[in-house]
C-alpha cells in the first residue's frame, strides 16, 4: 500500500466563512497505480493533490491522516513536510509553463534545487542526462533559459525536474489541459513510461478531462463538491459506473464518432452546490433523478464490490 | 450567406514592424444558413484571427470576406452597423465578457440603445423574454444579476441570447465552451445545434475534435494558418488523408478507444505519400513543389473533401481552382 489517505479534510478560509472544498476523503493508491483524479471546476480536486504536498496560507487543515510507505505525512506541518517534498512526494504544476525561474539557466537552477536538498548536482547528473534523453529533449536544454524552450518542452523538463529523487508519489495537476492535443498525447504518455521506468511509484492525474484519464489511468476517483462520489478501476468507471453523478458525466461527454444528428448528449441539469454552506446529506441529491427519501442523510463510501467504491444510497452491492 | 475568399492576414512584428508573421494564408470557405462549420486548429494556427476578420474586428491583408455577396471590408458606420445585425460573436471566457460592475443583463439593454432605441419597453421586454427561452434560461434566473451570480454557461447563453436578439444570421462562436464545466458544456453545444435547425449560420472555432465532430456538417482543418484539409465533417473524419489531420485525429483522447487502437484503425490514406509545402518534416525537403506556392493549395480528393497535400496523387487529386 504506496498511500493511504483516512478522513483527510481540508477548508479555505474566507471572509464569509470556510469553504469546505475537501469534506472527508477516505482511498488509498496501490504501488504502481496511476489514479486519476476527476470532477467538475471547484469540487476540491486540487484542493485534494496540493494538500498532499503543501497547504498554502487560506489553506485550513481541519482533520484525517495521509500515510505513505508506512510513514505518515504531517501534512499540517509546513517545515516538517520538507523533508518529504521532491524525495517522497513530489508534484507537477497546473502552470508547469511558467514553473520555471526565468532568470537562471535550467542547468544551474537544477543544481540550485537538488543542493537546497542537500545533494550535489554531480551526483544526479548522469541520471539528468538519461531523462533529458528518455522525454525526447536534447542534453543543450540545460544550457538555455526556459523562455527558449517551446510550452511542451518545458513541461517536459519540469516533469524530469520533479521526478529526479525518483518520488514514492508524484502528483500532476492538470497537465495537459493547456497542451494542444498532439503534446498532450505526448506527455501524457512520457507519464505513463515514468511509472513503467520505476522513475515514480505511484501517481494522482488531476484533470477534468476524463477521456484522458481513459487513456492513461488506472483506476478513478471522481469527486462532487467537496467529497468523493466514485472510485473504481478506469474501465468500470466509464462502462459500468454506478453513481448516477459518473454515470451522467460520463454519458455527457463527446466523443469523436458521436454526431449531434445521430445521438443527442445531453448533460447534467443545475449546478454543485455552494461549499460555503453545504447541503445536508448527498450532495448531489438536488440534480439527482434517483434521488429519494434517504438521501437526506449523508450516503456512506462505501465498497460494493473489489476497488469499487460509490457513495449512493441507490447502490447496493454484495458488501454493502 | 457568408463567403471568405482567400483572405490572409499578416501582422507586423519585431522593432519597427520589420518582420512579417502570417497568420491566416489563402483561407476560403462559404458558411450557408443553417450550417455549422467547424473551424480546428492548435494553438497559432490563426483559427482566432479568422473570426476575427470576419466580425471585423481586425483588417484583412488580401482577399474579401462577402455577406449575400456584398463585400464587407469597407463598411462603415450605417452601413457596419447594420452589418453587426447580422453577425455575431460570442467569445471563450464568459467571466471577463461581462463588466463585472454592472448587472449581466446590461448587455441586453446596450443592444436596446444602439439598436431598437424607439421600440416600446412592453415590446422589448416580450422580445428579450422570448430569446431568454429559446436558450432555455428561466428569465426571473438571469434577469437584475449580476455576472459573478451566474454560472459559466448561464453567462455564455446569456451572450448568444444577446446576439439573437438582433437579426442574426451568422454567429460566431469562439472556443464557446472550452471554459465551462463537462455537465453543462454539452446543454450549450446543443443550444447551437438548435439554432442551426433554425437557419442560423455558425462558425464554430474550438481545439478539441470531439466536439467539431459532434455537431458540425462542414470540417476545416487549419495549420499555421494554412487549410489543410476540409470537407463534410464525417469525410474528413472518416477518411482523414493529410498526414496532419490524421496524427490530431489519432491524438485525441477517446473514451472507449486506447490511443494504439485508435492509430490502428484508421483507414489507409486515399493518396499520398508525404507532407505538405508547411510540414515540419516534408519528406522532400529541397525539392520544389509541383506548383507555385501563390496556386491555390487545396485539391481534391472526393465530393466535398479537400486536402492541402503537395504530395498527393495527382490521378485523384483534381486541383481546385
Amino acid at each position: 500500500m504506496s498511500l493511504q489517505v483516512t478522513d483527510l479534510m481540508v477548508y479555505y478560509r474566507t471572509l464569509a466563512g470556510d469553504v469546505k472544498a475537501l469534506d472527508g476523503a477516505t482511498f488509498s493508491i496501490a504501488d504502481k497505480e496511476i489514479m486519476g483524479l476527476a470532477g467538475e471546476s471547484g469540487c476540491g480536486k486540487s484542493t485534494l493533490g496540493n494538500s498532499l504536498i503543501r497547504l498554502d496560507g487560506r489553506m485550513k487543515y481541519i482533520g484525517g491522516k495521509v500515510n505513505l510507505d508506512g510513514a505518515e505525512l504531517p501534512i499540517w506541518d509546513n517545515a516538517g513536510m520538507n523533508e518529504f517534498r521532491f524525495r517522497e512526494v513530489s508534484v507537477i504544476p497546473q502552470y508547469a509553463m511558467s514553473a520555471m525561474n526565468p532568470t537562471r539557466k535550467i542547468g544551474k537552477m537544477i543544481a540550485e534545487l537538488v543542493e537546497s536538498r542537500g545533494t550535489q548536482f554531480s551526483e544526479i547528473k548522469d541520471e539528468l542526462e538519461k531523462r533529458i534523453d528518455h522525454v525526447g529533449l536534447t542534453q543543450d536544454v540545460v544550457n538555455r533559459y526556459p523562455i527558449e524552450l517551446s510550452g511542451g518542452m518545458k513541461q517536459r523538463m519540469v516533469m524530469v525536474i520533479s521526478t529526479l529523487f525518483d518520488p514514492s508519489l508524484l502528483i500532476a495537476d492538470e497537465i495537459t489541459s493547456a497542451l494542444d492535443v498532439s503534446t498532450q498525447r505526448a506527455v501524457a504518455e512520457t507519464l505513463v513510461s515514468f511509472r513503467d521506468h520505476g522513475y515514480v511509484k505511484s501517481m494522482m492525474v488531476i484533470t477534468h478531462d476524463v477521456s484522458i484519464l481513459y487513456q492513461i489511468a488506472d483506476s478513478i476517483l471522481i469527486m462532487y463538491a467537496g467529497k468523493l462520489a466514485e472510485k473504481a478501476s478506469t474501465k468500470t468507471i466509464i462502462d459500468q459506473p454506478r453513481h448516477p453523478y459518473t454515470q451522467m458525466l460520463v454519458s455527457s461527454l463527446p466523443e469523436v464518432g458521436v454526431r449531434y444528428a445521430d445521438k443527442k448528449l445531453t448533460g447534467i441539469p443545475g449546478s454543485p452546490p455552494s461549499l460555503l454552506v453545504p447541503p445536508t446529506g448527498c450532495r448531489f441529491r438536488a440534480r439527482c433523478p434517483l434521488a429519494f427519501a434517504k438521501c437526506v442523510e449523508e450516503p456512506p463510501f462505501v465498497e460494493i464490490e473489489k476497488d469499487h467504491s460509490v457513495a449512493c444510497w441507490k447502490v447496493t452491492g454484495p458488501n454493502a | 450567406m457568408l463567403s471568405l475568399n482567400r483572405i490572409s492576414k499578416t501582422y507586423k512584428t519585431g522593432t519597427f514592424g520589420g518582420k512579417d508573421l502570417v497568420a491566416v494564408r489563402d483561407v476560403s470557405f462559404d458558411i450557408n444558413p443553417g450550417e455549422v462549420i467547424s473551424l480546428i486548429g492548435e494553438s497559432g494556427s490563426g483559427k482566432t484571427t479568422v473570426g476575427k476578420m470576419v466580425l471585423k474586428l481586425i483588417d484583412i491583408t488580401k482577399g474579401s470576406i462577402t455577406l449575400d455577396g456584398v463585400d464587407v471590408a469597407h463598411k462603415q458606420g450605417a452601413e457596419l452597423k447594420t452589418y453587426y445585425r447580422h453577425v455575431q460573436g460570442v467569445f471563450q471566457d464568459p467571466f471577463s465578457s461581462y463588466n463585472p460592475i454592472f448587472k449581466a443583463d446590461r448587455v441586453f439593454s446596450l443592444i436596446r440603445s444602439e439598436f431598437f432605441a424607439d421600440m416600446p419597453r412592453a415590446e422589448w421586454d416580450a422580445k428579450v423574454d422570448g430569446v431568454l427561452r429559446s436558450v432555455t434560461l428561466e428569465p426571473n434566473q438571469v434577469l437584475n444579476k449580476y455576472p459573478h451570480q451566474l454560472s459559466g454557461g448561464q453567462l455564455q447563453r446569456l451572450l448568444v441570447a444577446r446576439a439573437l436578439l438582433l437579426d442574426l444570421k451568422i454567429l460566431i462562436a469562439d472556443e464557446i465552451i472550452s471554459m465551462l464545466d463537462a455537465s453543462t458544456r454539452i446543454d450549450v453545444l446543443n443550444l447551437l445545434a438548435d439554432l442551426k435547425s433554425r437557419g442560423l449560420g455558425i462558425l464554430f472555432i474550438t481545439h478539441d475534435l470531439s466536439l467539431g465532430n459532434y455537431i458540425s456538417e462542414k470540417t476545416v482543418i487549419l495549420r499555421r494558418g494554412s487549410v489543410v484539409e476540409m470537407g463534410a465533417t464525417d469525410k474528413v473524419f472518416g477518411n482523414p488523408t493529410h498526414p496532419y489531420t490524421r496524427m490530431l485525429i489519432s491524438s485525441v483522447p477517446q473514451l472507449h478507444k486506447k490511443w494504439a487502437q485508435i492509430e490502428q484503425e484508421l483507414p489507409a490514406p486515399i493518396a499520398g505519400r508525404g507532407g505538405c509545402l508547411f510540414h515540419e518534416a516534408y519528406p522532400l525537403a529541397g525539392r520544389t513543389p509541383d506548383r507555385p506556392i501563390d496556386e491555390p493549395t487545396l485539391a481534391r480528393v472526393e465530393d466535398d473533401h479537400y486536402v492541402g497535400c503537395f504530395e498527393l496523387d495527382s490521378e485523384k487529386a483534381s486541383q481546385v481552382a
